[in-house]
């Protein structure tokens, strides 16, 4: 019997858990959060039971039946508000065991005190750790009542809370969608949705060869149901326009609304501004690759992690699953989570042929996703000298491209530490890729003089240090179990 | 107007009345509804900044709502720099903003 680790508790990893299971592995699936279900299945606790929860979301019924299983399941071991800040896969074998590495995990409540220090040593891992929003900066977008996509979503389904009483949502892709009929859902007026993307992008990234679509008709009918829903809640939605610039003193008071060109330039002579409480803004996503790069996996020229038919990475023994191998949705994750989990626990592909046709099929809509929605190139145009790059560390775009400039620094860690730009609590996770975007585009050839990535975070998540000098309880053991998870019913699967 | 709670009566998934939870914020004490997040019943109770920048002095609050951003550290029963968005409030829970100044310039 295999002892398989699952990291991330979204759709990806709840059916990795799943699937490791049915073939008998003893299964360990940790998530940082104080539940299961990722950001996409993001729920109310459990003593704020409500009856038709299932209207907010999407894939709910199958969301419950996998949590459901996994937690009367007594060979799968669930950890949750327990955050993996480390992988040391480097290690010799002897520290590391045969598997692909030490696994560090800190349990309790978020950022608290005297957390309990675990490390694990499983045969193999499975990443399913998932993306977090891009939102690319702007004027304004630093002031309280600025939110991505993700925090309104976050609120209204975990808490019921909506972010303001008059919303304008914005940026780019498919996910806009389901924010604006969330903020809907919870009592705010959306006064329009603004989509970056002009309508011959989106036409060009979703039509050709339409007969494709037709097995996603799902995927179809799931956005055209949040068109509908829009229509009916009368949002209007417009393309090739965002918000260029947010205004406040302690809190944002207006948006100013432009159109875009086909790179995402903002078209002088366009703008309108608009009163509102807050703002959602999301132009994409990006993975958590840490754990990953940790782990020692092959990443993609794209910028995701390389895996095969099997879901295997670079790394033996560690395998990938969901947004982290592509932008691509629930359903995507979900085919891609059972078979990294059958293939964890000593499976083959094959064995599971639905789900290949499953993958294959949701991997073309990843595509049309990212052909329809990606961002353009011309998006630096919106941001002044004025306007913060990085957050953390209060960084101006002025102050990067002074200090650029006398320096004549072409590289990105030189630059990262003479201005502090990337260098703050958040780890660059925000800003990191527009930072790289930013000081490219300043460089003959658009390209960096080094090839230091923003991604690489050896600490994945900050601990004190009272916690990390404390000694951590010696290995835990798997549960030890089992009698596999019972196969799916034979017939129609869901 | 700004960010507030959907009442539970008006909500269209139905849910159960919930149970209330109590905390302070910088001295005040504020309610909000059990199981909600730190920043979660101090948005729904009017407040947008959590914290005040070190460089600018500027206002920041919830922005990516997840736990990646670390934009809305506050301090909790004592311990500092805990995310607002991760951390689920507890009755009876001293939450006080953070404002860490610049070391003063060295005469």
């Amino acid at each position: 019997m295999s002892s398989v680790l699952i990291l991330g508790a979204g759709p990806a990893g709840l059916a990795a858990a799943r699937a490791a299971r049915r073939r008998g592995a003893s299964v360990t699936l940790v998530d940082s959060s104080e539940q299961l279900g990722g950001q996409f299945w993001r729920h109310l606790p459990a003593e704020r039971p409500a009856a038709r929860e299932r209207i907010l979301h999407h894939g709910w019924d199958t969301f419950r039946a996998l949590q459901a299983q996994l937690v009367a399941d007594d060979g799968c071991r669930i950890l949750t508000s327990a955050s993996v800040f480390a992988i040391d896969a480097t290690a010799s074998p002897s520290t590391t065991g045969t598997g692909p590495g030490r696994v560090h995990v800190i349990v309790g409540p978020s950022d608290g005190t005297g957390r309990e220090r675990i490390e694990l040593l499983p045969d193999a891992i499975v990443l399913a750790t998932g993306a977090h929003d891009r939102t690319l900066p702007f004027p304004g977008w630093d002031l309280p009542g600025v939110f991505t996509g993700g925090a309104a979503q976050a609120l209204a389904k975990g808490e019921r809370l909506a972010v303001g009483a008059h919303v304008v949502v914005a940026g780019a892709g498919p996910f806009l969608l389901p924010v604006a009929a969330s903020l809907a859902a919870t009592g705010s007026r959306v006064l329009g949705v603004f989509e970056s993307s002009r309508l011959s992008s989106l036409v060009r990234g979703w039509l050709p060869r339409p007969w494709q679509l037709l097995p996603a008709a799902k995927k179809g009918a799931e956005l055209a149901g949040y068109i509908g829903g829009q229509l009916k809640s009368r949002i209007p939605y417009t393309t090739g326009a965002s918000v260029i610039a947010a205004h406040g003193t302690d809190r944002v008071e207006s948006v100013t609304v432009a159109s875009l060109d086909k790179n995402w330039t903002p078209v002088a002579g366009t703008e309108r501004t608009l009163a509102v409480d807050a703002v959602c803004v999301s132009h994409g996503f990006t993975p958590r690759l840490e754990l990953a790069i940790a782990a020692g996996c092959q990443i993609t020229d794209e910028r995701f992690v390389a895996v095969d038919d099997a879901q295997a990475t670079s790394v033996p023994g560690v395998y990938a699953a969901g947004e982290i191998t592509g932008i691509g949705g629930v359903d995507l994750a979900l085919a891609e989570g059972a078979l990294a989990g059958h293939a964890a626990a000593g499976g083959n592909p094959f064995d599971l042929p639905g789900e290949v046709r499953k993958r294959r099929i949701y991997e073309g809509f990843a595509r049309r996703i990212e052909a329809a929605h990606g961002i353009r190139p011309g998006w630096p145009d919106m941001v002044t000298d004025d306007t913060i790059v990085c957050r953390c560390e209060e960084v101006s775009f002025g102050a990067l491209c002074s200090t650029a400039e006398s320096t004549a620094s072409t590289s990105l860690r030189s630059l990262k530490l003479t201005t502090r730009a990337g260098l703050g609590i958040c780890q660059g996770r925000v800003c990191g890729r527009s930072l790289e975007q930013l000081i490219a585009r300043r460089l003959p050839g658009n390209t960096l003089g080094d090839t230091v990535s923003t991604d690489r975070r050896p600490i994945a998540v900050p601990l004190r240090l009272g916690e990390l000098a404390a000694a951590a309880r010696p290995t835990d053991p798997s549960p030890t179990t089992p009698t596999p998870l019972a196969d799916p019913p034979k017939g129609p699967t869901s | 107007m700004t960010a507030r709670l959907l009442p539970f009566s008006d909500d269209p998934i139905r849910p159960s009345s919930p149970a209330s939870v109590s905390i302070q914020f910088d001295g005040a004490p504020i309610e909000g509804v059990s199981g909600q997040s730190i920043a979660g019943v101090i948005l729904a109770s009017g407040p947008l900044g959590f914290r005040r920048t070190s460089v600018s002095g500027k206002s920041r609050g919830v922005f990516c709502g997840i736990g990646v951003c670390f934009d809305c550290l506050v301090e909790v029963n004592g311990d500092r720099d805990v995310r607002a968005c991760q951390r689920r409030a507890v009755d009876g829970d001293v939450v006080v903003t953070q404002h860490d100044a610049l070391p003063g310039s060295i005469a």
